[in-house]
């Protein structure tokens, strides 16, 4: 897994691993059940504080991402494949509101929208 | 978390300085940092905490034990580094192993000669012939070979160059790959610590002005800029210190999104600890 994080940027190192680590869960670079670095570990190679790793994981498993067992390490969680198409289908959303916003501002019709839609989705 | 060390309403006295009533707590598995300038007393707590020097009051609690009544016991689980090694400048690293041998129970003669090896330390060489990265090495690799719990450092890293203080964090984060060890260091270049401490401790005249999680420092804390007249607008209890300079005002406050939300100033820093400990030394209030 590719981990690279900065010093110098405003976003905190923990939630700069936290975005590394979700990013490479859902491209399914981190497989399902496939072990993460331990905290330790991952604290000496990236040079930072073993509590900084430790506050990413626990979001991580709060989140739903991960799942820690005592003694034995951070594993990917199985992830109800529902769940990916419902958080995807948010997305979406969000980008059509978007496309329907301008379209309403200048005055382009429905139907102009879906035809474009269909001539690109085809195109792909 | 357990702590691994506890250190209850610490105070000495000596004519011209006094330590006033330190308390902090090392959880296991973490490197605390001390900081704070040159005679603010961080020499003194780390003795007061080895029990190097009488205390005036306080307690010191090591892996559940009081330091003063289990002294001997404790102190087979600590490793240390002084600036004063109390070893002979004519010794070499096979004299060192043999006075060490009949000093610690756990001393591990392989440990020892494995991070000689591991830190390129010459061994036909008298201690007094090393360079002062090489005798910081040696040091903190007579402190490990003894298979200790807990490492208390003061100053590791003052005079060594970039390259050997990058040697010596290494070791640092080798040592708590255990989640039993635990790491108390004392240094005045903070950027050392910056990147590897979980906790920041801050001394300054003798008194604690806080313990902290150094992200929770790091995050929340800031430096707003401001002009004379957005200054004289901020309430006294939302910043910590400011410091007056030719063209703005540098105001240390402790927490950014709450002041961000009451203020109206455009430029609000993200801070060091370097830049925390300057303000809170040379600022005003």
């Amino acid at each position: 897994m590719n981990l690279i994080i900065s010093n110098n940027i405003e976003v905190p190192i923990y939630e700069q691993i936290k975005r590394k680590i979700k990013n490479a869960i859902n491209t399914g670079e981190l497989k399902e059940t496939e072990a993460l670095p331990s905290v330790r570990n991952l604290a000496k190679d990236l040079r930072i504080s073993v509590l900084t790793v430790k506050r990413a994981y626990d979001e991580l498993e709060q989140e739903g991402y991960i799942k820690t067992v005592q003694g034995k390490g951070s594993f990917v969680i199985p992830r109800n494949k529902e769940l990916i198409k419902e958080e995807q289908i948010k997305i979406i959303e969000e980008h059509i509101d978007k496309i329907i916003k301008i379209a309403k501002i200048t005055d382009i019709s429905l139907e102009e929208i879906i035809d474009l839609f269909k001539f690109l989705y085809k195109e792909d | 978390m357990e702590n691994i060390l506890e250190v209850q309403n610490l105070c000495k006295k000596y004519s011209g300085f006094e330590l006033k009533n330190i308390n902090m707590e090392l959880p296991k598995g973490m490197i605390m940092g001390l900081i704070g300038e040159n005679g603010a007393g961080k020499t003194t707590t780390i003795k007061s905490i080895l029990n190097i020097i009488n205390i005036d009051n306080g307690n010191i609690k090591i892996l559940g034990l009081e330091m003063a009544k289990n002294e001997k016991k404790i102190k087979e689980d600590i490793g240390t580094v002084l600036d004063d090694s109390f070893l002979s400048e004519y010794l070499n690293i096979t004299d060192i192993n043999k006075i060490m041998k009949n000093i610690y129970k756990n001393w591990d003669e392989t440990l020892y000669f494995k991070y000689i090896e591991q830190f390129k330390l010459p061994k036909d060489k008298i201690f007094r012939e090393y360079s002062s990265g090489m005798k910081m090495k040696l040091k903190i690799a007579v402190a490990l070979s003894h298979h200790p719990k807990l490492l208390i450092l003061d100053e590791p890293t003052s005079g060594l160059d970039p390259v050997a203080r990058n040697d010596i964090l290494d070791i640092f984060q080798d040592f708590i790959q255990d989640e039993e060890h635990s790491i108390l260091v004392s240094s005045h270049i903070t950027s050392d610590l910056e990147h590897i401490a979980d906790y920041i401790a801050f001394i300054d005249d003798g008194k604690l002005i806080f313990t902290k999680p150094k992200d929770e420092l790091l995050e929340n804390y800031g430096i707003a800029k401001c002009s004379e007249e957005e200054f004289k607008n901020i309430d006294k209890n939302d910043f910590i210190k400011y410091k007056k300079n030719r063209y703005e005002y540098d105001v240390l406050i402790e927490n950014k999104s709450e002041f961000k939300r009451k203020y109206n100033i455009e430029i609000i820093d993200k801070t060091s600890i370097e830049e925390i400990m300057l303000i809170y030394i040379k600022g005003e209030k």
